[in-house]
């Protein structure tokens, strides 16, 4: 009896074992499966979703063309998707499921650089390859990592921009630095401090927040009893936008305003009269023409995606969609889905997107760090009673004159 | 100097809100000895409230507040009836679990339909300036609402027929019953007002700050200090302890860093529960 038991069991683990090899082998034959978690709900939600469309529209666009060329073979993407909530928890949790479970053949990262360090400790520990956006902290880059990608230009060069406007219009300038709490933030943040130092701006106000901050009024006192007459920071999409609509209820009196993220998203506009002057250091914009080698440019994406979402493409959008585009770039050259050989065609990567240049350091000190892709500055003004977005910075990419003082 | 003073003005602005929001749980404390979990919960539904009438109805958001505290009222009926009614009396643990209970319920539903994504009532006053640092309308007025509240829950339970029976009740129940007054109907009735003004609270905080199904429970842990700092089961101390701990917030947070806000009022909060356990302001006036 105990022996029929036994055989019974024997052969019910080999027929699921068989099943699911049989089931993984016919999937693995004709489609590529991309997992990745999406911050649906929780306070990242409106760029990783606007993250998740830009991944959306190239897959769409690539099974339409009928799929990733692949050697001879044609294969079909296959996103599976879960809700993170903007929980690094969560993600630990649903980064295992998507390898082991879903077995997903490549992988994007989570918006945020703080959910993405969470998703990269599983990514390396199963060697999968991870191209990462929306994920600009440079330390997450510098562990020794073997298959992860950066598409966005590293916090550390976020400001540098807007600490050069200030230093152009006005030397002299008191700067306030108030950035939320975590780890992008407070790279960005810390690099501009530096940068203001080296160009010797006085910083006036150097105060962190916490991520969930609701009420900004004791920072923006502080920065007006401090006589700031610049202010840089901010953080994510909620407390940015939080932190600019109480600024322009308090009345703070800066000649300038750059956020980090928030006002790059076109929601960004709901906030009327106190979106006017904020600047945004931007990783794309639809009116940044660079020629792309390979791929749409910026022109028919842009297009594209209004025509399937009904707005405006952000930066957080088209650096979905340009990872997605970067990936199959690899998987083309490589000719293989076979990790190490796309790892191989990543790390030769010197390309030009509609998004800009696309390099990744290849020492081991740095791999994946993103170097070839370039940022500008953007800013909300005023045109005929429309709320728009200029580019004001560098020049050669500008599209309006910085608005500039504010007040 | 100027600075610092702006920023206490603002500190007891908001901490009026504060008072209001822990009145609520206060009220609840000192009739009927529970001390309420599903208090986070209620405010976060008078945030929504506040929103979807002001939002989708349109109604100016001052006029809001009336609905909202009335469905505030009606919810803390049922919820009494439903989670609180049977465990009155019964050790304290059950009823932490019961409200934990709804409460985890509130926000489970609340997050299944309106997910943990921030909201914001777009909305504003003209304000002061002075000295270059402006007091937005909407900070005035929550103060204002918040005040006039506390004194007309202070009313009353002072003068009328049913505040009295509810501080009656809180006082010796069994007397109480004995000289005819309905505990069960009162006792639903304290809840729902405390209900009531957790609502209330929370649809003023929607009108200075933006909000997600999960805001409550800042506002919940906040109002464990204020009824701490003002006494327990004591309302006209709890609106006292909140522009207290406004002016706490607002005169410390010039000197250091906002993030050390929470540490120091934490660290209030074990200091006066060792101090002073009946709170600054004495114990259970309202009895």
């Amino acid at each position: 009896m105990r022996t029929s038991r036994k055989v019974f069991a024997a052969a019910i683990l080999a027929s699921a074992i068989l099943t699911s090899g049989t089931t993984s082998m016919a999937a693995a034959s004709d489609t590529v499966t991309i997992g990745f978690t999406v911050s649906e709900t929780g306070p990242l939600n409106v760029d990783s979703l606007a993250q998740l469309h830009g991944f959306e529209l190239w897959r769409d666009q690539v099974n339409a063309a009928g799929g990733l060329k692949v050697g001879n073979a044609k294969y079909k993407i296959k996103f599976v998707t879960y809700d993170d909530q903007s929980k690094s928890e969560r993600v630990q949790q649903l980064y295992s499921r998507l390898i082991l479970q879903d077995n997903a053949d490549f992988l994007f990262s989570p918006y945020s650089s703080n959910l993405t360090a969470t998703a990269a400790i599983i990514s390396e520990q199963y060697g999968k390859v991870m191209l990462t956006t929306g994920a600009a902290e440079d330390k997450t880059y510098e562990l020794g990592n073997h298959g992860l990608f950066q598409m966005y230009t590293p916090a550390t060069h976020y400001l540098s921009s807007a600490m050069a406007v200030i230093k152009q219009k006005d030397p002299k300038a008191k700067v306030a630095v108030a950035y939320s709490d975590d780890g992008f933030s407070k790279a960005v943040a810390g690099a501009a401090k530096e940068e203001a130092k080296r160009l010797g701006e006085p910083v006036v106000l150097d105060e962190a927040y916490a991520p969930g901050t609701t009420d900004f009024g004791p920072i923006i006192n502080k920065m007006i009893s401090a006589k700031a007459d610049a202010m840089v920071g901010g953080g994510h999409y909620a407390d940015g936008a939080t932190l600019a609509r109480q600024m322009y209820d308090q009345k703070a009196p800066m000649k300038f305003i750059c956020l980090l993220v928030a006002p790059d998203s076109p929601q960004f506009a709901s906030l009327g009269d106190a979106a006017v002057g904020v600047a945004v250091p931007s990783q794309w914009e639809p009116s940044a023409a660079y020629k792309p080698d390979f791929g749409p440019d910026g022109a028919a994406f842009g297009k594209a995606f209004k025509d399937k979402f009904g707005n405006e493409a952000s930066y957080h959008a088209a650096g979905g969609y340009a990872a997605g585009l970067i990936l199959q770039h690899a998987i083309e050259k490589a000719g293989s889905i076979d990790s190490a050989k796309v790892i191989q065609a990543l790390d030769a990567t010197d390309v030009s997107i509609f998004y800009g240049r696309v390099k990744f350091a290849t020492d081991a000190q740095h791999h994946g760090l993103q170097i070839g892709h370039e940022m500008v500055l953007a800013q909300w003004q005023k045109k005929g009673g429309q709320l728009t977005k200029e580019v004001v910075w560098p020049a050669a990419a500008q599209t309006a004159p910085l608005l500039y003082p504010l007040h | 100097m100027f600075g610092v003073l702006a920023s206490m003005v603002d500190g007891v602005l908001v901490g009026a809100v504060y008072g209001l929001a822990a009145i609520g749980l206060t009220l609840i404390w000192g009739v009927m000895d529970i001390i309420n979990l599903t208090h986070g919960a209620m405010v976060a539904l008078g945030m929504f409230g506040l929103y979807l009438l002001f939002g989708h109805l349109g109604l100016p958001p001052y006029a809001a507040l009336f609905p909202v505290a009335a469905g505030g009222f009606v919810l803390g009926v049922v919820v009494y009836w439903i989670a609180v009614h049977r465990v009155i009396n019964r050790p304290p643990l059950m009823s932490l679990l019961a409200t934990f209970a709804v409460n985890m319920v509130v926000i489970g539903i609340g997050t299944a339909v309106w997910s943990t994504s921030p909201y914001n009532v777009a909305f504003a006053v003209p304000g002061i300036t002075w000295h270059g640092f402006t007091f937005t309308g909407a900070h005035i007025l929550a103060a204002v609402v918040a005040v006039l509240i506390a004194a007309a829950l202070y009313l009353f339970m002072r003068h009328t027929r049913l505040g009295k029976a509810i501080r009656a009740v809180a006082s010796n129940r069994q007397a109480a019953e004995l000289m005819g007054i309905p505990s069960h109907q009162v006792l639903a009735i304290a809840f729902g007002l405390g209900i009531g003004l957790a609502a209330v609270a929370g649809g003023l905080i929607a009108t200075l700050f933006p909000f997600t199904v999960l805001s409550g429970d800042d506002y919940q842990l906040k109002s464990f200090v204020v009824t701490v700092l003002g006494g327990l089961g004591n309302p006209a101390g709890a609106l006292l302890g909140g522009v207290l701990l406004g002016l706490i917030e607002g005169g410390v947070t010039p000197f250091i860093a906002v993030s050390w806000t929470p540490v120091i009022e934490f660290a209030l909060f074990v200091v006066i529960l060792i101090a002073f356990p009946q709170g600054l302001f004495g114990r259970r006036t309202a009895r």
